[in-house]
């Protein structure tokens, strides 16, 4: 229609999708890594219900809203829910995996530090979706 | 042009017509009321969390039917209804023909509005614009919840007869002297938006008839009680609504299209990249869907498919803005009220881009997910950029539909406030969500970082609602009051914008 020249136009087009080929191969290479579990990881069972999460260890150790690991370790979480969809979310080390019901979704992590974390929900389950929240103690592994 | 308003009529003559500037009087009516009930949750919810601890909110089930409820209204009630209330007015003259194709099928679809509107404002469900289930078959509290359904039901069903009669406006009704190529690319996004809309929707029509069974319990679709599967509904509701992301975003884009060449005073850059952009964007669009379920226990190559599915997308959006931004350049612009809208939205859709391709990026995405970093990126796109695009549009048309002029310092001033407000709003909230802090919650733990962020966030939506009310005062007073416009070239640019159909195109 317009008889304009059309270069800048296809230099702008080639550095966006030069671009978003760098953010996708990026992504790819990271979320590789992210979900190869390490062989050696310790299973915990985490179950999500309304409103509160539980907990249980491979050696059949249970806890509910709390959740004690060691540091230095590598865990591997398995997913449920008893009622309707939540999310598990360790926000401070990136964990995040919806619970879904009749599924198990698995999720990895491994602390380094001794310390504390919040665990929250982060799926809409209803009236107390806002406070199904919990703690995450990483423990000195010679204690 | 002057369309209708300045003879004054009895309402029900409106109300019982069929022709299409009075049926996009109408539907601009209805969408503006909208938008001022569905701000108004959104300030609720604001002052809600201005601090941790109930607020002006008593319990988290009155919390949780207004996000939803704020939701479904500004999405479905405003800015849909305002898209085709522009369509209304304008793809017929810009087809130049003498109405919608279909004009009672045209006020049919318009009028399924209203009661769709009043189940879901009646009905006030809690379950998340989403309808997330099984909560919502085995928890959300009735009979809200199925209001909603059937709600959403009626305008699903509007929206494709909408859709239909824009598609053969453009296509079978437009001028034989006028080539498709020749239609202005306003018309040509609602066509782009129209097919998307045909091929999207049926699918969550479907979802929401197989929610409605599940509910009653005859079915057991999406609940795994019953052998069912929730993620069988996730794909089905992203199907329909990543690609309606782009019902709502184009016909905006389209009305920037309009505003940008006629207030820089030059031809649009390209016309031939607009399309394009459109169609591209409109088949691109499909392949994108399940970037909304990263987290929901999808395989590598599931996630990856669907991140390269939504990346590939993002040349057609990034098209846009370089033609928005060649066309000003070396351009003498006016910087009128509907210029400073389209001019600030482009920036935001800029910003909002950005965030999008963070969210699509796989691994950065178990960051943003269901956090308050999704909230400021979709508002930094239906507010950001489709609201502005749209309220910039409002500003355009008002002297063609009331034949007065707005006040400019006013709608100057609601710029500059609602600008400085959503930067506020959601570029903080992006920010919010990198701590942490989850959507749809009612209460928080007292955090100081998270306070002090929903508090500039809510300092920002209470400048967005001041700003809000100057802009409704500005619309009623000038309506009658204003005074009288040049229609045939309103804003002191050059030239006569539009020829109505019964007025003979001069240049033909
Ligand atoms: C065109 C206008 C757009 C609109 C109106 C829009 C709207 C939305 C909405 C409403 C959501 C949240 C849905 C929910 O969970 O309730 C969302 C999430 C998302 N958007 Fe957009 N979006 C747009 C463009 C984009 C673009 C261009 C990209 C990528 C390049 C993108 C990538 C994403 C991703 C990956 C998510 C999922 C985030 C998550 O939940 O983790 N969006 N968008
Ligand atoms: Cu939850
Ligand atoms: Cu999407």
């Amino acid at each position: 229609m317009s008889g304009h020249s059309s270069w800048p136009e296809w230099i702008y087009v080639g550095v966006v999708i030069a671009l978003m080929v760098w953010v996708g191969a990026e992504a790819w290479e990271a979320e590789r890594l992210v979900d190869h579990v390490p062989a050696d990881a310790e299973v915990i069972k985490v179950t999500g219900q309304q409103w509160f999460w539980s907990f249980e260890h491979e050696d059949g150790t249970k806890e509910i809203g709390e959740l004690h690991v060691k540091a230095g370790k590598a865990y591997k979480f398995e997913i449920e829910s008893k009622d309707v969809n939540h999310s598990f979310n360790i926000h401070d080390y990136v964990v995040l995996m919806d619970a879904v019901p009749g599924r198990v979704n698995t999720v990895w992590f491994a602390p380094t530090e001794v310390g504390q974390h919040d665990i929250q929900c982060r799926e809409y389950c209803g009236l107390i979706h806002y406070n199904m929240r919990g703690t995450l103690y990483v423990e000195d592994p010679s204690s | 042009m002057v369309l209708e308003l300045q003879k004054p009529r009895p309402i029900w003559q409106i109300m019982f017509s069929t022709h299409h500037t009075d049926v996009g009087l109408l539907y601009l009516i209805t969408s503006l009321a909208f938008l001022f009930m569905g701000g108004a949750l959104a300030l609720a919810i604001r002052a809600e969390l201005f601090l941790p601890g109930s607020q002006i909110i008593s319990d988290s089930m009155t919390f949780n039917r207004i996000f939803t409820v704020h939701g479904t209204t500004l999405i479905f009630l405003f800015i849909i209804p305002f898209a085709s209330s522009v369509g209304n007015y304008f793809v017929p003259i810009m087809v130049r023909y003498k109405d919608m194709a279909y004009p009672k099928l045209n006020a049919i679809a318009f009028w399924m509005i209203p009661p769709a509107g009043a189940l879901i404002w009646l009905g006030f469900a809690d379950f998340t614009w989403y309808a997330t289930p099984p909560y919502s078959i085995i928890s959300a509290p009735g009979p809200a919840a199925d209001m909603w359904i059937f709600g959403l039901k009626i305008l699903g069903i509007s929206s494709v007869l909408g859709a239909i009669n824009f598609i053969v406006t453009i296509l079978k009704c437009k001028h034989p002297d006028m080539s498709i190529g020749q239609v202005p690319l306003l018309a040509w996004s609602f066509l782009s938006s129209s097919l998307i809309i045909l091929v999207a929707i049926p699918t969550f029509a479907a979802a929401l008839l197989m929610l409605l069974t599940d509910r009653l319990g005859v079915s057991g679709f999406f609940n795994p009680a019953l052998g069912g599967d929730p993620i069988a509904y996730a794909h089905l509701f992203w199907f329909t609504f990543h690609p309606e992301v782009y019902v709502l975003v184009i016909p905006a884009i389209g009305m920037m299209y309009e505003i940008i060449p006629r207030f820089s005073r030059k031809p649009i850059h390209s016309y031939q990249s607009g399309i394009f952009a459109f169609v591209l964007l409109s088949i691109v669009g499909f392949s994108s869907w399940a970037h909304h379920m990263y987290a929901t226990g999808m395989s590598f190559t599931e996630k990856t498919v669907f991140m390269v599915g939504t990346l590939a997308a993002v040349p057609a959006s990034a098209l846009h803005v370089f033609n928005f931004v060649a066309t000003m350049w070396n351009g003498r612009i006016k910087f009128a009220t509907p210029m400073m809208w389209a001019v600030g939205g482009i920036a935001l859709f800029f910003s909002a881009g950005a965030g999008g391709v963070a969210n699509a990026a796989m691994p950065l995405d178990f960051q943003t997910h269901d956090s308050y970093w999704v909230v400021g990126h979709f508002h930094l796109f239906v507010m950001g950029t489709i609201a502005f695009g749209s309220i910039g549009f409002l500003y355009y048309m008002f002297p063609y539909v009331t034949g007065r002029m707005y006040n400019e310092k006013m709608g100057k001033l609601h710029f500059v406030m609602s600008f400085i407000g959503t930067v506020m709003v959601f570029f903080t909230q992006h920010v919010l969500g990198l701590y942490g802090m989850p959507r749809r919650i009612f209460d928080y733990p007292p955090i100081p970082e998270w306070i002090a962020m929903n508090q500039i966030a809510s300092v920002g939506a209470m400048i967005i609602g001041v700003s809000m009310v100057i802009f409704l005062a500005n619309m009623i007073y000038s309506s009658g009051k204003g005074k009288l416009a040049n229609t045939e070239d309103p804003f002191g640019v050059g030239g006569k914008y539009y020829y109505p159909f019964e007025v003979k195109n001069p240049s033909h």
